[in-house]
């Protein structure tokens, strides 16, 4: 196995080992919210699991997943070794050596601030350190794809970046940009708070940064998956990529857009003005486009593989397509469960509509149906794709695959689709046990316990997501071909491409304007206006 | 669909790119016209209030809290606090203009009143200001929607809509859940 490779199966085995405990604690969350009686329920053991369930699935699956993806992508797709290994390593072990950190305080009761950690509630300090080691290590990783790219370019002059690798790096210099904003807020104000050495908190100034970072991180999580749509499923499908230019415009776009409208976040927040929650809500809308483009692209992309198969019609292309291999089923669960998820997202992203739902359980149902649903379905496809080449062997066969698929996307659509309608109906989120003696909230109680059903669904789907992988390296499995195709080539492969559309000096100078227009006054306010400070309040200690 | 030559490509790409401007136009433009024409806009008028001397002097001091009727005004001060609302029941008319008045001496909060479009967080060093008009009546609940400390579940309020005629503030202005 290449170095990269054994880089990648160490950090997937972490991602998916962070998952399948936070699924375990989502499940109990869901049982604790119902009519029903839940064992070991009380506020901080309520608390505790929101916090490690929040931080495992939104920080460590997510940020393991895209490292690991990225060593793969970077090595596959240009052909030659990782640069400087031994820093991908020690980008690794930070990662580690800071989820551990984090989950000791959390189970230790000291860090029962969940994982957008608002202050003036403060942590355990070493909880927001074991934070800021996973995301000095991700930078790490930020450093290597930057690396790995110019290294091809220069040995490469004139030749295109592969697309997927293309991609990857759009993620890591997004994600430089992105971290910008909660790193000041936690170098700057949380982490002196945290260890004693201030005692107040401009929690306006705190909110504003952490803003900066909380819509972009979700591209951060959902671009693996947009890879694997504009590269890895046309090619399971047996077609080809529709358009190599509307893939890296896609990818430029976000960005270009995932970062300065952060403050959709801060829509119902007293310290930030209409002119600049409406700003940036227009750049929101502007990010609505490249998804609209993923979507034409790969529809049309496997609208040709279905085509080549034999599919005729207008939708016969559709029935033609392999939906036995699960990188099929996987993309068209996702984009079906993307319909749904966007048109709750044009809602939650409107000034005014943004009232009715904010801070119910609307949210949290929208960001499981599209971040659990399409982008993690997406991860476990990944998954599926590239083991065998990790471990050289695969099961002899795809079905308890497809089932996992399957039940995945059942149970987010059976506990999702109450969860909107909960919201609709006032629920609101982060609750540890609701008052069922109230006649509205008695009201809930069934669609919560349906909720609850689906959410043991993915329970079983997510147990068997870990024993299908645990599948590739038993001696039962099969062995598999060495080098199988993994991306799709264009219909019109691209032999030059602009300037502007091979690198991201260019972009990287827009961003900044961007940032500026949107980011520079809303926090400069808050010096000018001289805000008042909070006092810190410290949840450590268990209490 | 064609896709022959780049230039098919590019030409259908360009298509769906306009049809995804325009879509993403005509979204934008609702927006705007909601919220000028229905003033649905969300609270954001960043007036300041320091948390530490909040119960102590000013508009929040407790004394001054619930709803008050001045001239035409009808207005609703409430203190957010680790883990319960003072006052915890608020008297607001039905089918007027009504305002409510937050702030928070601690961490921050928020509220939401079922069956309505309130909504708001309570930021601690800010007051939060929403406009509205209440069309049922009844007792309407308002939780705290943003996770506060351990306490968080516990903590909400109540908003008692009554019919207009029967909203009768005292002789100092005031109208308050227990009086009636
Ligand atoms: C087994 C499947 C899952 C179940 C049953 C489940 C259930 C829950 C529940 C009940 C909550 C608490 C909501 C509240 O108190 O308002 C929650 C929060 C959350 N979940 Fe999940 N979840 C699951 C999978 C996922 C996945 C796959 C992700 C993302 C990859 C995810 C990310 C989150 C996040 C970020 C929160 C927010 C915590 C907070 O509000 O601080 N969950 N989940
Ligand atoms: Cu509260
Ligand atoms: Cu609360």
């Amino acid at each position: 196995m290449t170095h990269a490779r054994r880089l990648t199966l160490a950090h997937l085995w972490v991602a998916f080992a962070a998952f399948a405990i936070a699924a375990v604690l989502g499940v109990w969350q869901m049982w604790a919210r119902s009519p029903l009686p839940a064992p070991y329920l009380t506020a901080q053991a309520y608390f505790t699991s929101v916090t490690a369930h929040g931080v495992s699935m939104a920080y460590v699956l997510t940020t393991f997943m895209v490292m690991g993806f990225g060593y793969y992508v970077a090595e596959t797709t240009l052909g030659r070794p990782l640069p400087y290994p031994r820093l991908a390593w020690l980008g690794f072990a930070l990662g580690i050596l800071g989820t551990l950190m984090a989950a000791a305080t959390i189970f230790a009761g000291n860090a029962t601030v969940l994982f957008t950690f608002y202050p003036p509630l403060t942590a355990s300090p070493f909880f927001y350190i074991g934070l800021v080691l996973v995301v000095v290590g991700s930078w790490i990783w930020c450093g290597l794809m930057i690396v790995a790219m110019l290294d091809f370019k220069r040995v490469n002059p004139g030749t295109p970046v592969p697309l997927a690798m293309f991609a990857t790096v759009a993620n890591a210099v997004m994600w430089l940009w992105t971290t910008v904003g909660v790193a000041a807020e936690l170098l700057f104000q949380v982490i002196p708070a945290a260890f004693g050495w201030n005692e107040a908190i401009d929690v306006g100034l705190s909110r504003t940064l952490f803003s900066w970072t909380l819509h972009a991180i979700v591209y951060f999580w959902l671009i693996p998956a947009y890879i694997a749509f504009y590269t890895m499923a046309p090619q399971a499908a047996g077609g080809r990529l529709y358009s190599d230019t509307m893939g890296r415009l896609t990818f430029i776009l976000f960005l270009i857009y995932s970062l300065p409208v952060g403050m959709h976040h801060l829509f119902m927040d007293p310290q930030q003005s209409s002119a600049f929650k409406f700003l940036q809500m227009s750049f929101t809308a502007l990010v609505a486009a490249p998804t609209l483009l993923t979507v034409f692209t790969i529809s049309a992309s496997m609208e040709i593989a279905g085509r080549l198969r034999g599919g005729k019609g207008y939708f016969g292309w559709i029935a033609a397509l392999p939906w036995d291999r699960p990188m099929v089923l996987a993309t068209g669960m996702a984009f079906f469960m993307l319909w749904f998820g966007g048109g709750g997202g044009l809602i939650n992203m409107s000034f005014g509509m943004n009232a009715m739902v904010h801070n119910t359980s609307w949210v949290t149902a929208h960001f499981h149906l599209i971040f659990g649903g399409t982008v993690v379905i997406m991860y476990f496809a990944i998954a599926y794709a590239i083991w065998p080449t990790l471990t050289g062997r695969q099961p002899a066969s795809l079905r308890h695959q497809r089932l996992q698929l399957w039940l995945w996307f059942i149970g987010m659509m059976v506990m999702t689709l109450p969860w909107h309608y909960l919201g609709l109906q006032g629920q609101w989120r982060r609750v540890a046990t609701f008052n069922y003696a109230d006649p509205v909230i008695a009201g809930w109680g069934p669609w919560v316990i349906v909720s609850f059903a689906g959410g043991i669904i993915l329970l079983a789907s997510a147990l068997l997501f870990v024993w299908n992988l645990l599948e590739f390296h038993r001696d039962r499995a099969v062995v598999a071909p060495e080098h199988p195709p993994i991306y799709a080539l264009a219909v019109h492969p691209p032999n030059r491409v602009p300037a502007a559309l091979n690198g991201f000096a260019l972009w990287n100078v827009l961003v900044l304007v961007l940032m500026i227009a949107a980011y520079g006054y809303p926090i400069a306010q808050f010096f000018i206006i001289d805000a008042p400070e909070a006092i810190v309040h410290r949840v450590t200690g268990g209490g | 669909m064609r896709a022959d030559t780049e230039q098919d490509i590019l030409k259908t790409e360009l298509w769906w790119t306009a049809l995804v401007t325009a879509v993403v136009t005509a979204i934008m433009l609702a927006i705007i016209y909601a919220g000028l024409v229905h003033h649905i806009n969300p609270p954001s008028n960043i007036e300041t209030v320091d948390p530490k001397t909040l119960h102590l002097t000013g508009e929040f001091t407790e004394g001054n809290l619930g709803t008050r009727v001045d001239g035409s005004q009808i207005t609703s001060r409430i203190v957010a606090t680790q883990f319960a609302f003072q006052p915890q029941c608020i008297v607001m008319p039905a089918n007027r203009t009504v305002t409510l008045r937050f702030a928070t001496p601690d961490v921050i909060h928020g509220i939401l009143v079922t069956g309505t479009n309130v909504n708001t967080m309570i930021i601690p060093g800010y007051v939060s200001q929403v406009h509205t008009v209440f069309t049922k009546t009844g007792d309407l609940l308002m939780p705290c929607h943003e996770f506060c400390g351990l306490g968080h579940s516990q903590m909400w309020a109540t908003v008692r809509v009554v019919p207009e005629d029967e909203f009768k503030p005292g002789p100092d202005g005031r109208v308050t859940c227990d009086a009636r």
